[in-house]
């Protein structure tokens, strides 16, 4: 029981040790000019991200936020700074009162918002009480694959996987049309 | 970067392994944590970091382009091949229970070649759209 307890208490240091390091990386992000430093501090802002979900234990989600947040994305924002700039324009006035405003009044009711929402891991929220049991409870004999998060996404949720992969499948032609990968054509 | 002897020594020795892990995510999503998805981003990763250090030229003839815009409507079309195996079957679309003799090896099968639609869609997305930025940088530098 004691140990139980430590175990809470450790997790709650490492919650707010990943987040107070996700603010920090926030307001980096926020007053740095140049952009080859903020891409790099985004991907470390990922990471973190992942490692908070390994602390809610969705590893999978975790694992997902490492490789593309923290890895393709990255990269991929550091081919676009070398197309375009690594250096953000300064901006016209110091102190603009209307949007900054306006960031306050969104994110308070933002806020306000999550007041309705349940507490984190209660069995009584909404979501646990439609067909999660059942999947929980069904899924690994059903389907005979131990791990329920891929027995939810690829069989009980196949419909949306397929449409995630279109949404994927789309990108990819959309950025072949655009930027014309491979074609030869444009030389003459 | 056709002189950093580390980097290009490194980046050999580890690309086996990246690779290898890609397929471990892949095929073994159906018992820890991993899938199609990560599986396909890890292995993008790696062709990414060899067009890094190697040129785009050189990954090109790794991966040329014809392959790889076939891999990705490949790998959707494996995922809605299966839906409708299932139709033909006599189940409804996407399911899978019909696909074996016994719905539990039937559902395996099915979320086993459904995934590895993904992961190869979710690769060769990710190589696209790399080497499209990193080849138009080429072109007009």
């Amino acid at each position: 029981m004691a140990r139980q307890e430590g175990g809470r208490v450790i997790e709650i240091l490492v919650d707010i040790v990943l987040l107070s390091f996700l603010a920090v990386m926030a307001v980096g992000i926020l007053r740095l000019r140049n952009l080859f430093a903020v891409v790099m501090l985004s991907g470390i802002y990922s990471l973190i991200s992942a490692g908070l979900f390994v602390t809610m234990d969705a590893v999978d989600v975790a694992f997902t936020e490492a490789a593309v947040g923290g890895g393709i994305s990255t990269v991929l924002m550091l081919a676009t700074l070398a197309l375009t700039t690594d250096k953000e324009k300064e901006p016209l006035a110091n102190l603009q009162i209307w949007p900054l405003l306006a960031v306050f009044i969104t994110g308070a009711a933002l806020i306000y918002g999550t007041l309705d929402m349940p507490s984190f891991g209660d069995p009584q929220a909404p979501i646990h009480l439609h067909v999660a049991d059942r999947y929980v409870a069904e899924g690994p004999g059903a389907t005979g694959v131990p791990n329920i998060v891929t027995a939810v996404l690829a069989s009980y949720r196949s419909y949306d996987t397929m449409g995630e992969l279109t949404v994927i499948f789309t990108a990819g032609i959309g950025v072949m049309l655009l930027l014309g990968a491979g074609s030869r054509r444009r030389k003459d | 970067m056709q002189r950093h002897l580390v980097l290009r020594v490194t980046t050999k020795l580890l690309m086996p392994f990246i690779l290898l892990f890609a397929l471990y995510v892949q095929f073994h999503g159906d018992f820890g944590p991993g899938g199609g998805f990560q599986a396909g981003v890890i292995f993008g990763a790696g062709f990414i970091l060899y067009a890094l250090v190697y040129g785009i030229k050189n990954a090109r003839l790794v991966a040329p382009d014809y392959v790889i815009r076939v891999l990705i409507a490949a790998g959707l079309l494996l995922y809605i091949g299966v839906g409708f195996a299932g139709l033909f079957l006599g189940g409804k679309f996407l399911d899978y229970n019909v696909l074996a003799s016994d719905p539990v090896s039937g559902q395996h099968l099915g979320i086993l070649l459904v995934e590895l639609g993904v992961g190869v869609t979710v690769a060769a997305t990710m190589i696209t759209v790399f080497f499209a930025f990193a080849a138009r940088g080429r072109d007009e530098g």
